[in-house]
């Protein structure tokens, strides 16, 4: 059986997220992230930023969503059950803060197969409230036995 | 760290961090991502796996964390970061990130990174790039 390839270049509508600080502390104590500058809007200011600012990974946070309508979409079809993530990249752009409105729209980038496995790629790209870019997400996920 | 005092080929400060059993609870929390695989050890179980798994992306969070020393925790710095995810992170085994200055361009360092834990790689192949102060 071989990877059906007809998604690929399909896009997916844009979702939003607006970034609050008690959410950006929450990741930021879950990954150990302790520079005050994710916890303490005065630190943050003294810093530069607008507000308290996000760690770089907290893209998964708002990006994730738009992604997650390609890996589920039938067109797609990708077998859940024997899915795995095998890589991710992220390009940063502007820092993301509190208060920030961040859309992101993904898209299908390849489909492809080799020794029995699909490799499915999505592109997310996601832009505040100023249209700044602010991360580029590329995304693999490998399904076992396509 | 400024980029002008790193040299091709030394290593970066090693990054040592311990989940704990709940920490992929709080993550699923923090991240949104409530894959039983993750947080049911009974659920991941019946799935072949050993016990419920750390989250892929948590381990690239602590990888790129890895970077972050080298700028001062400055979450400006980090500008880019790709890895493969393999073998499995577990809840209360150490996660070590090591890496190795691999290209100095200007302000722009570039470091290749992998995270272990005991021996077992769950982060290969990650390259960063940052931006330093000169």
């Amino acid at each position: 059986m071989a990877v059906n390839t007809e998604a690929i270049g399909k896009t997916y509508p844009a979702t939003t997220y607006e970034v609050g600080s008690e959410k950006i502390r929450e990741y930021a104590n879950a990954i150990g992230a302790d520079n005050a500058v994710h916890h303490d809007r005065e630190a943050a200011q003294a810093a530069g930023y607008r507000d308290v600012v996000a760690p770089p990974m907290f893209c998964v946070v708002y990006s994730a969503r738009a992604v997650g309508a390609g890996v589920l979409d039938p067109e797609v079809g990708i077998n859940l059950a024997t899915m795995v993530h095998g890589g991710q990249r992220f390009e940063w752009g502007e820092p993301v803060c509190a208060g920030d409105v961040i859309s992101t729209e993904a898209k299908v980038t390849s489909i492809s197969e080799r020794a029995g496995m699909g490799f499915y790629v999505f592109e997310s790209v996601s832009s505040n409230q100023d249209g700044d870019e602010v991360v580029r997400g590329t995304w693999t996920n490998i399904v076992r036995g396509v | 760290m400024p980029a002008a005092k790193l040299e091709v080929g030394a290593p970066i400060p090693e990054l040592r961090v311990t989940p704990d059993k709940y920490l992929p609870h709080r993550y699923a929390g923090a991240s949104g991502d409530f894959n039983p695989i993750h947080i049911d050890p009974e659920f991941a179980k019946a799935v072949g796996l050993p016990q419920n798994i750390l989250h892929g992306l948590y381990s690239m969070a602590i990888t790129a964390r890895g970077c972050a020393a080298l700028a001062g925790g400055d979450p400006r710095a980090l500008k880019s970061l790709e890895v493969q995810f393999r073998g499995m992170g577990l809840p209360e085994q150490e996660i070590v990130v090591s890496g190795k200055i691999s290209e100095v361009d200007g302000h722009r360092v570039a470091v290749e990174l992998l995270a272990e834990q005991s021996g077992n790689r769950i982060i290969r192949n990650a390259r960063a790039e940052l931006e330093l102060p000169g």
